[in-house]
């Protein structure tokens, strides 16, 4: 695993960030685990308006984790402000829902990839893959 | 001596957890997450699991009782619990979601509520062997770093 984390950090610098969206402690306390174990810095927030509003503080992030199904302010809203903002970062949607048409509005909303929950090791790393060849 | 038969012993009841299919790979992924400086993060990730779904299921519980059901509301709370049961890797848990909410999407009552009564079962029956494996995991995790040399 330590191995892995090198092979990764190694091939960008500086280090990557992530922003956890969810409003599950369950997913937010492994989600965080998975990119730390990447060696990714990472912060969390509840919900899609936490999402934002973090944005409006003037942080930024490479990455973000965005579960779909929040109170206060849902992933697909939260996706939708955050490129109205202008947010140019990797927007990977992270959900259990498994009808199409929501995905589909998922992803319409601005996301550049999509993953259906329970996170795993190779989901995030195939999502941070596609993160590097966007670049 | 002694170590050897405590992890005959976790190796034994792990293995039964997928035997049964109570468990599924999702567990073992959270199992590949541990190392040195998080050596307990299925336990620490199974305490929270338990501490959400005992409240959330109590919710439930009220919930049905209610005349009429709000099964919008029920719905939401079941998708809740479904997505936490699948992150940890509670395959009979997450199964018995799935075929309450299907009732509840229907409507059915009655059936809706025998369906509810076995998620709480598979969810207490779940509660109920992980947390010996988990005590009998930290004896053996105690166990070794005695046996370290210093």
């Amino acid at each position: 695993m330590a191995q892995s984390r090198h092979a990764v950090t190694k091939e960008q610098s500086p280090k990557i960030t992530a922003l956890v969206v969810d409003d599950n402690m369950v997913n937010r306390t492994i989600h965080q685990r998975l990119l730390d174990n990447l060696g990714i810095e990472n912060e969390v927030v509840c919900n899609g308006k936490e999402a934002v509003d973090v944005h409006c503080s003037g942080k930024n992030f490479d990455l973000i984790l965005m579960d779909m199904d929040m109170p206060i302010m849902n992933g697909i809203e939260a996706t939708r402000r955050l490129r109205e903002m202008g947010i140019r970062s990797m927007i990977a949607g992270v959900s259990t829902r498994a009808m199409e048409q929501e995905i589909q509005a998922f992803k319409e909303a601005g996301l550049d990839d999509y993953q259906e929950k329970p996170l795993t090791m190779s989901k995030l790393t195939s999502i941070i893959r596609k993160m590097n060849h966007n670049d | 001596m002694e170590s050897r038969t405590l992890r005959q012993q976790i190796i034994s009841m792990r293995q039964s957890f997928f035997d049964e299919e109570i468990l599924d790979g999702q567990f073992t992924q959270l199992e590949q997450l541990e190392d040195r400086d998080n050596p307990n993060f299925v336990e620490e990730v199974l305490t929270l699991y338990f501490r959400d779904s005992t409240a959330l299921l109590a919710t439930l519980e009220q919930a049905m009782e209610t005349v009429p059901i709000d099964f919008p509301k029920v719905d939401k709370m079941l998708h809740q619990l479904k997505g936490s049961s699948a992150s940890v890797g509670a395959n009979k848990v997450r199964n018995e979601i799935n075929k309450t909410r299907e009732l509840c999407q229907e409507t059915k009552v009655e059936g809706a509520k025998a369906a509810f009564q076995e998620l709480r079962k598979e969810h207490d029956t779940l509660k109920a062997k992980l947390e010996p494996y988990f005590h009998q995991l930290r004896q053996a995790g105690s166990a070794e770093s005695a046996m370290r040399p210093r």
